[in-house]
């Protein structure tokens, strides 16, 4: 667009000091947003400074405790020996893929501080009942042994081994002969088969299966009588297996599939995203796109730039998951400050799951009076095992394959949308059980 | 005869200037306080006009709400806040405040007026704060979540629940040592004592149950499970509990289940299920016995219940999330 020279010069007076006004202004503007406290109005965020304090207060009123009582001189009350029960904590380090942004640092620990917050709940019982919990924390390096570090685990005492594992390298262990005299909880992988043909008896899954997930999610969008959905799939494995399981979904529940296509671009979505995503959206009619992208790929990249207004759901969007930052209720708030205190960071459903997995060793072997494993193992596969896990009903484990019972949250990325099942589908037993595989549903003929 | 008419007059008036003199026996209206756990504020409700007569802010995540013995003050739990906050209890102006140690959810003052117990719910702590002094002058190591407070009628043992222990600690007010642990169904809120002591009352939110133990070896008397047909078993969740000091009847609140039990307390039978607000939590009960008011967390109003009648009267919408009340007289 022409223009004319003339207007556009700023005399050298002004220039300077016009300048030094909207620096002057850029700052304290900045300057104001940081100190305006931006409190949410229903859930209270505690920041990682609170946290920091928060850690040094207790650690100064420890010690005034411990001054107090040894003033107070307390006699130590004869006690019975402690049984000592050892649980286990393995995983293997994965490879890093490389990561399209930096917003969320990925996680080399999930799950330890889930054990380690679940130990430390377990002994605080434990010492009014003279019981004491270890945990061991093995982390098995990349092109490390890891059949050797499981079987020097068993060999040195451990009857229930937590594991954030691959489903290959979970039935790589519960295979072994040594495996006999364990239980296995796996905390990470969603594999239905594992579930399904590939069920073990002494593996139990305190992680919803992919099919649990899919289930909630397509629960939901039936309740939204949003019942068209175009499926976008990843080139990975196991984007595929979510993908089986949200057609199985549609299946089950109503829904109708009218569009499916593969996603297997290479360029860097984040330059093509606004090009490609419209076209390959544009010829499909839908209610809602459901995206299988598990690695986190190119999932993020979909919304906004559909050809037509429409919302996504599935690996990335509306998410089905087992915990998630956002989810406050039932007392969640509690166990969400507790873990950023102990972590340092949010709890995954992995931190969630083998929270799980250890507290229900506590549960079973405190309600259960014993050690031995077979007995642990009976109660913890009774209709009558009850763990109380924030989610406003207590978990159970179905005994047909050892899956965790336990309601699904429906997460957006800043506020929890909803939580499956939903009210409106029923079940003669338990509507829990509306989500994955149920007993006259599942293939597995091992466990139990 | 002027003069005797005005000596009349005069003697007529000063009779009934005597009689004005005398005082009758004033009633004071019973008020009801509720904590709005979400809008951080106390509703006052006037409880002869059943209606909100005041509303104001306090500190951050109001929850449990006891009185002193003279009804003067008014103690919150403000959880967020890390502290207990003092209130006049007809102005409800903010008098001062208490440590409490972190996030006290649940207390219970001692019958000497000047020792409150408090349950610091993600700290697995008890705190004990003299009122008189405003310190704090033990911490009493518990299970993971305490909250429930109970106390034996002349203030020697304390019991409190942690919600996820799932036990009851009783604990001796002397020595500030527990003596007992009993292990209850899975999450227990709320421990009450009868108020001859013999028995103590404990809800297990997620196990569903009421466990009545006997007040001395803390022994099983009864599990009482609870049906109500079209609710399902698993949103029966018992929270509340509040027993009439005659002895009679104790009222459970059954959370999502949106009902209140009722207890005939010398059977230990449930005896009817009457139907209140969403969610319901919290009771408190008039001090003459006759009503009964719950919070109902979800509907945001709270329930008043004709004792004698067991039936609900009128719900009155308060803040968002109700969750303690207490009432006084």
């Amino acid at each position: 667009m022409p223009f004319r020279r003339k207007d556009f010069i700023l005399r050298d007076s002004i220039r300077i000091p016009l300048l030094l006004t909207v620096l002057a202004g850029v700052l304290l503007s900045v300057f104001a947003l940081s100190v305006i406290p931006s409190k949410p109005a229903l859930a209270r965020e505690e920041t990682l400074q609170e946290l920091e304090e928060r850690k040094a207060w207790d650690e100064k009123r420890k010690k005034l405790r411990e001054e107090h009582r040894k003033k107070k001189d307390v006699k130590k009350k004869d006690s019975s020996p402690t049984e000592r029960i050892k649980i286990a904590f393995l995983l293997q380090e994965i490879e890093v893929p490389p990561a399209l942004s930096n917003l969320d640092p990925v996680l080399t620990d999930e799950g330890y501080y889930g054990a380690h917050l679940a130990v430390e709940d377990n002994n605080t019982t434990g010492k009014f009942l003279n019981q004491h919990y270890i945990l061991s924390e093995v982390t098995v390096p990349l092109d490390g042994d890891l059949v050797a570090a499981f079987k020097k685990l068993v060999a040195d005492g451990h009857q229930h081994v937590v594991v954030n594992l691959t489903a290959e390298d979970i039935l790589t262990l519960a295979d072994l002969p040594e495996a006999a005299r364990v239980l296995i909880y796996n905390t990470s992988a969603p594999d239905d088969s594992l579930r399904n043909d590939q069920c073990r008896a002494n593996v139990v899954h305190t992680i919803p299966s992919r099919a649990m997930l899919a289930d909630a999610l397509a629960q939901f969008l039936i309740k939204k009588k949003w019942k068209e959905w175009f499926l976008v799939t990843g080139p990975g494995k196991g984007d595929r297996l979510f993908a089986q399981a949200v057609k199985r979904a549609a299946n089950k529940f109503g829904a109708e599939i009218t569009g499916e296509k593969v996603w297997d671009f290479t360029a860097d979505i984040r330059r093509t995203a606004a090009a490609e995503v419209p076209v390959f959206t544009q010829d499909v009619d839908y209610d809602v796109l459901i995206v299988a992208d598990e690695p986190g790929e190119f999932g993020e990249y979909l919304i906004w730039r559909t050809w037509d207004p429409r919302l996504v759901a599935g690996t990335q969007g509306l998410v089905p998951t087992a915990w998630h930052r956002t989810h406050e209720r039932w007392g969640a708030a509690q166990m969400q400050n507790r873990f950023r205190r102990t972590a340092g960071r949010w709890m995954t459903s992995v931190d969630y799951a083998a929270w799980i997995a250890v507290r229900s060793v506590g549960e079973a072997v405190t309600r259960s009076k014993s050690t031995d494993l077979a007995k642990v193992r009976k109660f913890m596969l009774r209709p009558d095992f009850s763990l109380a896990a924030y989610k406003g009903i207590k978990v159970t484990y179905r005994p047909w394959n050892g899956q965790l019972r336990e309601r699904i949250l429906l997460a957006a990325p800043r506020s929890l949308v909803s939580v499956s099942p939903q009210k409106e589908f029923l079940h003669p037993v338990s509507e829990v059980d509306t989500l994955g595989y149920d007993k006259p549903e599942s293939t597995c003929r091992k466990a139990g | 005869m002027k003069s005797s008419m005005q000596i009349k007059h005069l003697l007529a008036g000063a009779g009934i200037l005597a009689v004005c003199s005398v005082p009758s026996p004033i009633v004071q209206a019973a008020t009801a306080y509720i904590t709005n756990e979400k809008d951080n504020t106390i509703s006052m409700v006037d409880m002869d006009k059943l209606e909100v007569v005041k509303t104001v802010r306090v500190g951050q995540r109001p929850r449990g709400i006891i009185m002193n013995a003279d009804g003067t003050e008014v103690f919150v739990c403000t959880s967020d806040d890390n502290r207990i906050t003092v209130l006049d209890a007809k102005t409800l102006e903010v008098k001062y405040h208490l440590p409490s140690g972190p996030d006290p959810e649940l207390f219970i003052l001692h019958p000497d007026g000047r020792t409150l117990y408090i349950a610091n719910e993600d700290d697995n702590m008890v705190t004990v704060t003299d009122v008189i002094d405003k310190e704090i002058i033990d911490e009493i190591p518990v299970g993971v979540e305490p909250e429930g407070m109970g106390m034996t009628p002349g203030g020697k043992i304390l019991v409190n629940t942690s919600e996820t222990t799932n036990m009851a600690h009783f604990i001796d007010t002397d020595t500030h040592e527990i003596v007992d642990n009993v292990l209850v169904d899975t999450r227990p809120r709320v421990s009450v004592f009868t108020k001859d002591g013999k028995q103590v009352w404990i809800t297990s939110e997620v196990g569903g149950t009421l466990r009545i133990l006997d007040g001395n070896t803390h022994v099983l008397i009864k599990k009482i499970s609870f049906e109500i047909p079209g609710v399902s078993d698993e949103a029966i969740q018992p929270v509340g509990v509040r027993l009439t000091s005659d002895g009679k009847y104790g009222f459970i609140a059954l959370g999502p289940a949106n009902r209140i039990a009722v207890i005939d307390a010398q059977t230990l039978e449930v005896i009817k299920y009457i139907l209140v607000g969403q969610r319901v939590w919290q009771l408190a009960l008039t001090s003459d016995g006759k009503l009964l008011v719950s919070t109902n967390g979800v509907s945001n109003d709270i329930t008043v219940i004709n004792v004698e009648k067991l039936k609900a009267i009128k719900s009155i919408k308060v803040g968002r999330f109700p969750w303690g009340v207490v009432i006084h007289p």
